[in-house]
Parts: structure tokens; C-alpha cells; sequence
């Protein structure tokens, strides 16, 4: 008998316990969704719907005033078949593949040379940032003027020297590297900050113990530096090749896509697509390929990570 | 290279060195640190010739501009170009419009941000796990995938051509909330166990404990998405029409579109200087914070 009284106190004491804990984490998810609530409702609507609602468009053709008209995959097989398209990717993939290299070796060749323990280096560093921070509106109209064929500062300085200097934005071969050379310029004092805390996080007994062991510079920079700081490389890469394929504003101030569509990248094309010509379903393809080739380049990255970056397995 | 090798030897190699040649290794050393600061010193050169050439062009008159060769200092210093930009186009409105953008989008990320991410680190709730996730996933999507719905949602709601149709989107994002509750997580929570057992509400505990804490993450995230929307320019060329609704970046472009034509550059980079006054001053006052920001956590600026 009292055993089994002794049973349903404990039973008892149980459940009461259980139950109190169930009102305690029901209380605290309570507070949690409240406080997740204008996040959550912002993060909805304006990311999660139109992620959705944008791969609706695309398959459908749509200016906005008319009501839309379902036509399947039709937008991804005009894409396939529309010739600027592909000189639009082919543009793209172009302005990325000139950017890499430079961000990243231009950057760390500069970070190496700011890690040195020299006086000023705080100073030179702001001095390499202050384009990142720059608008890019305001930038490329700056250099829309050095790059001007007659009057601006670059092929003067070639007529100095007795060059005839190329005209720049105005000539279909000219106008990609420009506008690289602009990027280059706007951006590599990011590269350079992100090396520079990187180097500085190598640890020095590396470095002496190599150095006990009869390693040169050279030998040094190869085996120990560039190893430890391969993650932030992969870092700037992967960012770098996002951060190409959705450029748009020097483009858009510079050249407008042109001459001849010399220019043309995704991004700038969506916009004429989506926002001059209002073909809301084209432009909502665009975005769609796009999102598919930066997912497909990340992916693509991470998978060959291990391969070089140290300290993955 | 990595030549910081011989900067910090151990101390018996420094006296090593020291003793067998002295003077050669004074000598070398002074060599080398002079050759880093001439090849620094040039791409610092090299860095600002856009800022100097944009400067120098916004004080010279018409005549001086189209001249060969260059004249880096203009003579005589011309500033009539600064009023002629402030009366031709209302700089002052746009720069009120920008502020005003750039300082409520920057307010509501903070504290939607910060109260999302403590409650993913910090809180125990069902779905945590796969909602952060769903986060997460959303960090790759490029913005030329949600502008076009964002667009046509806020075509619905009248509010195109009103700052509100870059405001409200802008309250919040999913980087600030990631930024967050991973700022959370690397710090202990015993301070924020104790409250829990004294019976301190949750908000009390976020206002009071967590937010404190996380002012690192609250700078960085303040700086960037401030930077965010006050340089944003596709925003802004697909919501604002109007001119009196403009912001900055759209502003200069409107401005350009009057004075190229007549190849007045003078007066248009007088414009772009007035226009990236704001930002350069703020980053001359805060370049510590810039710069540790992006250490800190890879913010593309």
C-alpha cells in the first residue's frame, strides 16, 4: 500500500515538475517569437516572397501593366538563344577574371608591405581604403574624367611622353579594361585590410624556428606565410567573384553597357531588361541565371577548397 | 616576400648580428625600410591621383581645364564651380533625403538585428535551429533576385518615389542577424544564466546585458550599413524619380547629365566633391573603426 502511494507521489511530483518546465521553455519561446517578430515579418517579405514570387515572374511575361501571361521556361530558352546574352556572360566572366588576380596578389603584395614595422603605416593604409568607402557613383565620375580621350589626365601624361594615348571608354577593345582598372582601384584597399589582419595572426616562432632551420625570405613567404593565410585568399576570392558578377554602378556611369555592348555585364543587362524595357519576366530569368552561376562558382570554390587551403580537411 | 624575418629576431640573434658587423647591419636595415617607404609612398600617390586630379579640376576655370600639358595647381584658384554646383541642383534636399535614409535604415537593422540574433543564441525556442538556417541560405541570393518583386510590391503600396520604399526593406537584413547571434555565442552567457536565475526578464536582459556587450558588432554593423545606404545607388535609381526624392548617388548623376554636355568638368567635379565630403570626413574621424570593422568580420563596404 504505501508503496504504491509512495508511487503516485513521485508520479505526481513528476508530472507537476514536467508541467512547470512546459509552461518555463513555453514562456520562453513565447518571448522569443516576439522578439524575433519584426525581423522575422521584414525578413519574410521582403526576402523570402520575393525570392519566390521573382522565379513566379520568370515564367511569365509580364510589363508590369498588362496582366501577366504564363509561358513556362519560355524566358530561360529566349536567354539561351539571345546573342547579347551571351556576350553579356561572356562580358562578365571576362570583368571577373581580370579583377582576381589583381585583388588578391596586388593586395597582399601591398599588405606585405605595410606589415613591415615601419612608422606611417596606419596612415598609408587609410590611404588605400578611402576608395572602398568612396561611393562608387562618384568615383567612376572622377574617372570617367581621367579616362576623357582629349583632355583627361591619363593620355595627357602619355602625350608627355610622346604616346598616343587609346581612347579609353569610347573604344570597344579599350572600354573592359578600364573599367576593371577603376575596380581594381576602388577595391583593393579591401583586400589589403583583410591580408594585413592575416598576417599579423601568423604566428612569429614560425617564422624563427624556419629561420633556425636556414630558411630564406623567399623560402619563408612560399612555405609558411602564403600557407597560413590561404583561408583569407579563399575568403577574397569567393567575394571577389560575387561581388564581380553583381557589379553595375561603374558600368552604368561609365559606359552605359557600350560601345557596342563592350560592357554589357548580367547586372547591367537585367536592369535594361527589368527597368528601361519593363520585361519584368526577362529581367526576373536574368536574376534567376544569375543566382544559379554565383551558387554553382561558390559551390565550385568550396569543393576545390580543400585542395589548397591550409588546415581543411 | 616576407622579409619581417630579421624584424623581430630572438635577442642572441640580434647581438649575433650586432657584433659581427654593426655598422653593415644598421646600414641595411635603414636601406631597406627607405626602399619600402618610396615603393609605399608611390602607390599611395598612385591611390589618391583620382582625389587630387578631382580636387585640382573643381577649382579651375573652363580655359584652365582644357590646356596641355596638365596643370596639377590651378592658378588662379577659382571657386566660383562650388556655388555654381550648390545653386544648379538642390544638393541640400538630397543630402537631407540620403541622411534621412541612411539613418533609419541604420537604426532598424541595429536593433532588429540585435534582438534577432540574441534570441538565436541566446533563447530556446521550437524551429530555432531550421529558421537560422533558412537565414543563412538567404546570405548567397544576389539583391537583383529580390528587387524586382520589392519593386513591384511597393508599385502596390503607392510608395515608390518615397524614401519609405528604400526604408522599410532596408530595417532589417539577414547578415546583421547572422553577425549577431554569432557575436553572442562567442561570449559567455553566465552573466546573462545569473539574470535568468534572479528572474530578469528576457528584454531586460538583451537591453541591459547582451547589447552592452555586443557594442563591437553594433559599431561595425552601424558603420557598414550606414555606408550601405548612404552610397546605395541601384536602390535608389529604381525607387526615386522624382528630383525632389533623390539621394546623393542619383543626384550626381542628374547633375552630370546637365554639365557634360558642355564639358563643364569643373563644375561636376566640384559636385562630386561636395558629395563625397560627408563620407570622407567620417572616415578621416573614424578610420580605426573602418578598418577594425572589416577585420572584425569581412563587410564588403
Amino acid at each position: 500500500m504505501a508503496l504504491a502511494e509512495t508511487a503516485t507521489r513521485v508520479r505526481d511530483r513528476r508530472t507537476r515538475r514536467e508541467a512547470f518546465f512546459r509552461t518555463l521553455r513555453w514562456h520562453e519561446a513565447k518571448w522569443a517569437y516576439l522578439f524575433l517578430l519584426p525581423n522575422l515579418l521584414l525578413f519574410l517579405a521582403f526576402t523570402i516572397y520575393p525570392v519566390f514570387a521573382s522565379f513566379f515572374y520568370s515564367l511569365n511575361r509580364w510589363n508590369l501593366h498588362n496582366p501577366m501571361q504564363f509561358i513556362g521556361l519560355g524566358n530561360y530558352t529566349t536567354l539561351l538563344n539571345d546573342p547579347i546574352f551571351r556576350k553579356v556572360l561572356g562580358n562578365t566572366f571576362y570583368y571577373t577574371a581580370g579583377i582576381i588576380p589583381f585583388q588578391t596578389a596586388l593586395g597582399l603584395l601591398i599588405a606585405l608591405g605595410l606589415n613591415q614595422k615601419l612608422r606611417f603605416t596606419t596612415f598609408y593604409r587609410s590611404v588605400y581604403f578611402v576608395p572602398v568607402v568612396t561611393s562608387s557613383i562618384a568615383v567612376s565620375m572622377v574617372w570617367q574624367w581621367l579616362y576623357q580621350p582629349e583632355w583627361g589626365v591619363f593620355n595627357s601624361l602619355l602625350k608627355q611622353i610622346g604616346i598616343q594615348g587609346p581612347n579609353w571608354l569610347f573604344s570597344t577593345s579599350w572600354a573592359m579594361p578600364s573599367v576593371i582598372l577603376l575596380s581594381i582601384w576602388k577595391n583593393v584597399g579591401y583586400s589589403v585590410v583583410l591580408y594585413l589582419a592575416a598576417l599579423q595572426g601568423v604566428p612569429e616562432s614560425l617564422f624563427e624556428s624556419a629561420m633556425i632551420d636556414g630558411a630564406n625570405a623567399w623560402h619563408r613567404f612560399w612555405r609558411i606565410t602564403l600557407p597560413m593565410i590561404s583561408p583569407t585568399t579563399f575568403f577574397i576570392i569567393v567575394l571577389s567573384v560575387i561581388g564581380s558578377f553583381q557589379s553595375f554602378d561603374q558600368i552604368y556611369v561609365l559606359t552605359q553597357g557600350g560601345p557596342a555592348r563592350a560592357t554589357s555585364v548580367i547586372a547591367y543587362y537585367l536592369y535594361e531588361n527589368g527597368f528601361k524595357f519593363f520585361n519584368m519576366g526577362y529581367a526576373a530569368a536574368i536574376a534567376y541565371v544569375l543566382f544559379g552561376l554565383l551558387l554553382f562558382a561558390t559551390l565550385l570554390q568550396w569543393f576545390y577548397r580543400r585542395r589548397w587551403v591550409f588546415g581543411e580537411e | 616576400m616576407q622579409p619581417s624575418a630579421p624584424a623581430k629576431p630572438t635577442a642572441a640573434m640580434r647581438t649575433h648580428l650586432t657584433r659581427q658587423t654593426p655598422k653593415g647591419y644598421v646600414f641595411w636595415k635603414v636601406a631597406r625600410a627607405g626602399v619600402l617607404h618610396v615603393a609605399l609612398i608611390v602607390g599611395a600617390v598612385i591611390m589618391l591621383i583620382p582625389f587630387i586630379w578631382m580636387v585640382s579640376t573643381s577649382l579651375k576655370s573652363l580655359d584652365q581645364v582644357f590646356t596641355f600639358p596638365p596643370s596639377w595647381i590651378p592658378n588662379p584658384i577659382i571657386w566660383e564651380n562650388y556655388p555654381q554646383a550648390l545653386t544648379t541642383v538642390p544638393f541640400g534636399q538630397w543630402f537631407v533625403n540620403t541622411s534621412r535614409i541612411a539613418i533609419l535604415v541604420t537604426l532598424g537593422q541595429l536593433f532588429t538585428c540585435s534582438l534577432a540574433g540574441f534570441t538565436f543564441a541566446r533563447m530556446r525556442f521550437p524551429g530555432r535551429d531550421v529558421l537560422f538556417l533558412v537565414y543563412i541560405a538567404t546570405l548567397m541570393i544576389p539583391a537583383h533576385v529580390t528587387i524586382i518583386p520589392i519593386f513591384v510590391t511597393m508599385n502596390t503600396f503607392g510608395l515608390v518615389d518615397t524614401p519609405w520604399s528604400l526604408i522599410i526593406p532596408g530595417l532589417t537584413s539577414a547578415w546583421g542577424t547572422f553577425l549577431f547571434r554569432q557575436y553572442y555565442l562567442s561570449l559567455p552567457s553566465e552573466l546573462e544564466d545569473a539574470a535568468k536565475m534572479d528572474g530578469c526578464s528576457f528584454f531586460r536582459i538583451y537591453l541591459q546585458i547582451s547589447l552592452p556587450l555586443a557594442k563591437p558588432i553594433l559599431a561595425t554593423l552601424g558603420i557598414f550599413t550606414f555606408l550601405g545606404a548612404w552610397n546605395d545607388f541601384l536602390g535608389p535609381l529604381i525607387f526615386l524619380q522624382s528630383k525632389d526624392t533623390k539621394t546623393l548617388t542619383v543626384g550626381l548623376l542628374q547633375f552630370q547629365a546637365e554639365f557634360q554636355g558642355m564639358g563643364n568638368w569643373p563644375v561636376m567635379m566640384a559636385g562630386v566633391v561636395i558629395s563625397t565630403l560627408p563620407v570622407l570626413i567620417a572616415f578621416i574621424i573614424g578610420q580605426k573603426y573602418f578598418v577594425r570593422g572589416i577585420a572584425l568580420t569581412g563587410i564588403k563596404g
